[in-house]
């Protein structure tokens, strides 16, 4: 049933995804309607499995690599259908899908055994690891919106703007929605830092070196936003950049978590 | 039962003759009633914009109806109308393109479907219009919509004064607090700050070497007038620079810019550079946050969009075709004799 639950979100994602491609390959940029509902449902067939795997394990299912990925695909993917459906950022889907969709195939992929190590029965470690986690899912939708940016600001800059130059939101918006989510998910990590605290985890070694790292990168970003020396391109991307080393090191910390 | 159109528009009637034919929207009660007169209309729609005046009428003798409709337009204007005519099918495909933009002076323009709304709603309020022009009109805005959604037909702006403005919205979105300021009082400025206006600009400052010039254009666009010697002192709060002075040389430079730009933290600034020669040296659309147009690429941008919208007509007329298809079965399906009843009879 779990393996079936993945299998449905892979599908619901490849669709939304290819559904995507498909629209503006034709010329047609408001795929909106049937991405969103495709990404709905990847989520909901998402949750489905993260509730049967939590059932199973009696704890908050992040137990190794792969379950975290898919859990922080789940994340991007619930921000993204509260923040697609309260700002209505045109084209927010078309550039989320793919990011969903790679890390819902990387954990596929990887082997799904369960670390004995982690599962000790303490809720503060679990809402540590689940609250950094959604942060870290904030930090992937910043990216996809900084990565927007981008390519909006590209268009822009050209002078000669294709036609998805159209459809995207403007420059501010997705500026201003990349800082939002940033804010999100740094209240989330440092929510999940004191949670981690409260567990009593250890405040040295690698896994907390990479993880401060990560927090402190964040900080300085919105410091750099907040002073103005860190705006638009640049600000966009120092979030896509981030959002990418923090998924470099995700393995690394896991690996240092001893759920790998 | 047949649907007739019958009118004149832009192709067909020069502006001279269209204003003679237009009808008011205080006029449109009493034409209605008029034209519901005429022997054999059952139903009747008046459609009169500033490019066409048209008439789509349920009627079982469309011959009889042209003849009316086309005697009561030449006795108001005073000279013999110049009017073309369609009956079903052709009728009903035209109004789909009428709706949808296809057959406006600028293809794709969506503000005929507005006004098409409006016609159809005084029509229902004055109770002329009979069901199958409900069902023909309600049909033509699913159509509009459909061909709207569905293909590129609105796709961009089409003037050098929507594109800024298209370009003004993708970079600041809301263009309500935004501040404009225009360099050099020349007319093509004067429009381009007009359809910022248009788009909710506020606060508009008027700079130009002869003061006089500025206070003049500022008193028309409810602007404020700024003697050229001090729009740099201003610049730290604008957002968009309009600029078309007669300077023989660029006086927008990366020089010139880089320590202004220091004052603005980050904001992005859009430089619409209208000027011939050039005020503003291409190489600042380099720099961080500036977003340079000149005249050039507005105008690229604008024939681009109507090259665009020029390649997609042949989706939108095959769409419109389903759609007349479709209509045209709901009507044959109207007139046939109901099965049940038949057998009832029986």
């Amino acid at each position: 049933m779990e393996r079936i639950a993945l299998l449905a979100a892979t599908l619901f994602y490849l669709f939304s995804f290819g559904h995507t491609l498909y629209a503006l390959g034709a010329g047609r940029f408001q795929p909106g309607r049937f991405n969103f509902i495709a990404m709905a449902l990847g989520a909901f067939a998402q949750g489905w499995y993260l509730s049967l795997r939590g059932a199973a394990e009696h704890a908050c299912p992040i137990g190794n690599l792969s379950e975290t990925l898919i859990f922080l695909s789940w994340s991007i993917s619930l921000i993204y259908l509260v923040i697609g459906a309260t700002y209505r950022l045109s084209l927010m889907g078309a550039f989320t899908a793919p990011l969903v969709l790679i890390l819902q195939i990387v954990a596929l992929l990887l082997p799904d055994r369960v670390s004995v190590s982690f599962f000790r029965p303490n809720p503060w470690v679990e809402t540590h690891a689940a609250l950094s986690l959604v942060g870290y899912g904030a930090f992937g939708l910043a990216a996809v919106a900084g990565f927007m940016f981008l390519v909006q600001e590209g268009q822009l800059k050209s002078r000669r703007p294709s036609p998805i130059f159209h459809h995207l939101p403007p420059i501010n918006i997705l500026s201003e929605a990349t800082l939002r989510l940033l804010w999100v998910g740094f209240l989330l990590l440092s929510l999940s830092f004191a949670s981690g605290l409260l567990a009593h985890l250890a405040v040295a070694g690698g896994k907390f070196l990479f993880s401060i790292l990560i927090w402190l990168l964040y900080a300085a970003i919105l410091f750099g936003a907040k002073n103005g020396t860190l705006s638009g391109r640049r600000f966009a991307w120092a979030s896509s950049l981030a959002f990418l080393l923090a998924l470099i090191l995700l393995p690394v910390i896991e690996h240092l978590s001893g759920r790998a | 039962m047949n649907i007739l159109c019958a009118g004149l528009n832009h192709r067909t009637a020069h502006l001279d003759v269209r204003e003679r034919f237009a009808v008011r929207e205080n006029e449109m009660q009493e034409l209605l009633v008029r034209l519901r007169s005429i022997e054999g209309v059952s139903g009747a729609v008046m459609l009169s914009t500033c490019n066409r005046v048209e008439l789509y009428a349920s009627s079982l003798c469309p011959l009889r109806a042209l003849d009316g409709f086309r005697a009561i337009l030449s006795e108001r204007a005073g000279l013999e109308a110049p009017l073309y005519h369609h009956v079903t099918p052709q009728a009903v495909r035209h109004l789909f393109r009428v709706a949808s933009g296809l057959d406006s002076m600028v293809i794709g323009e969506t503000e005929i479907l507005g006004q098409v709304k409006k016609a159809y709603s005084m029509a229902s309020d004055a109770g002329s219009a009979t069901r199958p022009l409900h069902k023909l009109f309600q049909h033509a805005f699913r159509v509009a919509k459909s061909v709207r959604t569905e293909t590129q037909i609105t796709s961009g702006p089409t003037s050098v004064g929507s594109v800024a403005v298209e370009l003004a919205g993708k970079i600041f979105g809301s263009l309500e607090d935004r501040r404009v300021m225009i360099l050099g009082a020349g007319e093509i400025s004067e429009r381009t700050a007009r359809s910022l206006q248009s788009r909710g600009v506020r606060s508009v400052i008027v700079s130009n070497r002869t003061y006089e010039r500025a206070a003049e254009l500022a008193a028309e666009i409810g602007g404020m007038a700024l003697h050229f010697d001090h729009w740099e002192k201003s610049f730290a709060d604008i957002d968009i620079l309009i600029s078309s002075t007669n300077a023989p040389h660029a006086i927008l430079t990366p020089e010139k810019l880089t320590p202004l730009l220091r004052l603005r933290r980050g904001a992005p600034l859009f430089v619409i550079d209208l000027a011939v020669p050039r005020d503003a040296d291409p190489s600042i659309n380099e720099m961080e946050g500036v977003f340079l147009y000149d005249i050039d690429s507005l105008e690229q941008i604008a024939s681009q969009s109507l090259d665009i919208r020029r390649q997609e007509v042949t989706r939108c007329e095959s769409l419109i075709d389903q759609h007349v298809g479709g209509f045209l079965s709901w009507m044959r399906s109207i007139h046939s004799p109901d099965p049940h009843h038949l057998g009832r009879s029986a």
